[in-house]
């Protein structure tokens, strides 16, 4: 048994508590704990990926109790390559919310941010269903402290309605737990899918009603079409660090799913079928295109943003609705640089926020670039790793029923998405600088342009993280793919998976892989 | 008994939603609080109900009820109570801040988009000095 599996959670609950306690009014201590416990992060899940990329899937048995009777968390590539995103993504944050000076506006943002790594590591690497809730819990308290960061009246309101959201869905995850526990008689997740594939027929029905419940409150965390409402409100007003971060959230909602709706509730359960898939395609449709028309339609650049994570989040769950090997590898390319993309946009948006102060005037060339960037990608436009991810996407939906309704549903809204941002750009970076645009605050008395704010250069180094991180991403995306083809196949697989929790010979009936 | 618990949990559970749906802030916490407890009935139903029998195994008992919901539904007060108490505190909050607990983010009623910082589109309008695209803190 590898201690080392459980770092991801110990690691961040320990330092939120030292630095909760031990230095609770000191920021220069906390930025330094923050900071190396973010680096310390990063080298942990980068082993734990090499560990998991021979395609060994380590069970760590908490407490040493047998499964399917203690809890387990269990490290494969999927956990791997999502520890490793939520790590890189937490540097990068980290570093912003230091230079730009947002961790010191409001009280305990590093122990918070702490504890909200540790909220999401724990829920990418648990393998018992009701410990996910639990993690879920932890990710979610710790995020309406990071929501409602620095105060604000219209802040506060947003983040009432974040948490009434998601008091909601946490109920209906109880209520689809408990009847999920009433129909199996397990919460072990691997147990879960043994049970799953040897139900009384009697019993069928109510599994389903439990997985559909719990169907439901993964939308609310991912943000799909009927429950999506919470988003754009909570992402325009949240603090740019925390929104930035926030873009993994999302993430853990469409990582659940993937991880539920393959390994238990798999399309080859006779009960199942292709109901969950064909549910999820259609919601995914739909978010897709409401996210695309707020982009057109947003008057801000943080609303804007909001929308093009709703989009995007639309994108992602169309790919995990094909519930193909090659769909559920594009799915995975797609998380990954749309969650650095999400991050990049709001970082930038900060940053031209920042430059411009109570003024209109430009921002500088540097915050346009990297607004640039950032547009670019969520827009999934080449060269970035956005197009890539659109393309394999679009290829992985050819020859399926829904083609024609997929591919143009997503070339449409990629045009909508370009002419948006294309619209708040030009308003943004150009419109200032027109000397017919009668703006006093932006010229000087000889009919020059002011320049922007000063820029903290910490803020501006960090800010380009996440588009470095998606430069890397693109370079590497031959390799990179191969990587995440395997980790589909893995998590399709599921027999090694179930082996690796419960014992060799766990799954009596190997399904047959498609 | 059967029928009894799940009228409770039915009628909970109703009136947890309805209140959910109001618009003070008040009485969507109130809502919340519950449709947990309606939740957490749910849960200790989920191992099927056991009339005067332990939740361990004894041999001088006839039998035993499932021991696991019980320790489920004790999580689930735990992180709801925890949870309500949050919910209370940013409600205060941004009742206090903003003069208002509608818990809808308009600031007048009617008013559907909340963009407070207009655009000047027309050329040579006067600009608009309290503009604020910064902190709003």
């Amino acid at each position: 048994m590898n201690h080392w599996i459980v770092a991801p959670v110990l690691l961040p609950a320990m330092l939120a508590a030292l630095m909760v306690m031990a230095m609770r009014h000191d920021l220069v201590l906390q930025r330094v704990f923050s900071v190396a416990g973010s680096v310390a992060l990063v080298a942990i899940a980068a082993g734990l990926y090499w560990l998991a990329s021979d395609g060994t899937i380590e069970v760590y048995k908490l407490g040493n109790w047998q499964p399917p009777f203690g809890i387990v968390l269990v490290l494969d590539r999927l956990s791997a390559t999502m520890l490793l995103l939520t790590s890189g993504l937490g540097l990068g944050v980290v570093l912003y919310a230091i230079g730009s000076g947002w961790d010191g506006r409001g009280w305990h943002f590093h122990p918070l941010f702490s504890f909200q790594l540790m909220g999401i590591n724990g829920a990418f690497l648990t393998g018992d269903a009701f410990n996910l809730f639990v993690f879920f819990e932890v990710l979610l308290i710790a995020s309406y402290g990071l929501m409602i960061h620095g105060g604000g009246g219209m802040r506060l309101r947003s983040g009432l309605q974040y948490v009434v959201m998601n008091l909601a869905g946490s109920t209906l995850f109880l209520f689809a737990m408990g009847t999920l526990y009433a129909v199996t008689g397990t919460l072990n997740m691997a147990d879960m899918a043994v049970k799953v594939r040897s139900l009384a027929p009697g019993d069928e029905a109510l599994m389903m009603v439990g997985a559909t419940l719990l169907l439901i409150v993964f939308a609310i965390k991912a943000a799909a079409f009927p429950v999506q409402f919470w988003l754009p409100g909570t992402y325009a007003n949240a603090p740019a660090p925390v929104a930035a971060l926030f873009a993994i959230l999302t993430k853990v909602g469409a990582y659940a799913i993937l991880r539920m709706y393959t390994l238990v509730f798999g399309a080859d359960v006779p009960a199942v079928g292709s109901y969950f898939s064909e549910l999820l395609m259609a919601s995914a449709l739909v978010s897709l295109v409401v996210g695309s028309i707020g982009v057109l339609g947003a008057k801000q650049l943080p609303r804007q943003a909001a929308f093009a994570v709703l989009a995007s989040m639309g994108t992602l769950l169309i790919a995990i609705g094909l519930n193909t090997s090659a769909g559920t590898g594009a799915a995975l390319f797609y998380l990954v640089h749309s969650t650095l993309a999400a991050a990049a946009l709001f970082l930038a948006i900060d940053l031209v926020r920042d430059a411009q102060g109570p003024t209109t005037r430009a921002p500088g060339g540097l915050v346009a670039t990297l607004f640039f960037i950032a547009a670019i990608a969520v827009a999934g436009m080449p060269p970035l790793s956005g197009f890539l991810g659109k393309l394999l996407i679009l290829d992985a939906s050819r020859n399926t029923p829904h083609m024609v309704l997929i591919w143009s549903v997503i070339l449409v809204t990629s045009l909508m998405l370009i002419v948006g941002f294309t619209l708040r750009g030009s308003r943004y970076f150009w419109k200032p600088l027109d000397p017919n645009w009668h703006d006093p605050g932006n010229f000087d008395e000889d009919g020059n342009p002011v320049p922007a704010l000063p820029l903290n250069p910490l803020a501006l180094a960090a800010a380009c993280i996440p588009p470095a991180l998606m430069v890397i991403f693109t370079l590497a995306a031959g390799p990179a793919m191969r990587e995440l083809e395997a980790t589909a196949q893995q998590l399709r697989a599921r027999t090694p998976y179930v082996e690796a929790v419960l014992g060799p010979g766990a799954f009596a009936t190997p399904p047959a892989e498609e | 008994m059967e029928a009894l618990l799940a009228l409770v949990i039915g009628l909970q559970t109703a009136a947890g939603t309805y209140l959910m749906l109001r618009l003070r802030s008040f009485s969507v916490i109130i809502g919340t609080a519950l449709l947990t407890y309606a939740v957490n009935l749910f849960l200790f139903a989920s191992g099927r109900l056991a009339i005067n029998l332990p939740p361990i195994y004894s041999k001088y008992a006839e039998g035993y009820t499932d021991p696991l919901p019980q320790a489920l539904v004790l999580t689930a007060i735990v992180i709801s109570f925890g949870m309500t108490a949050v919910v209370v505190l940013i409600a205060l909050g941004g009742y206090l801040e903003a003069d208002s607990d509608r818990i809808d983010l308009a600031g007048n009623p009617g008013e559907i988009d909340t963009d407070e910082f207009p655009v000047p589109e027309t050329e040579g309008e006067a600009p608009n000095s309290d503009r604020a695209e910064g902190d709003p803190s």
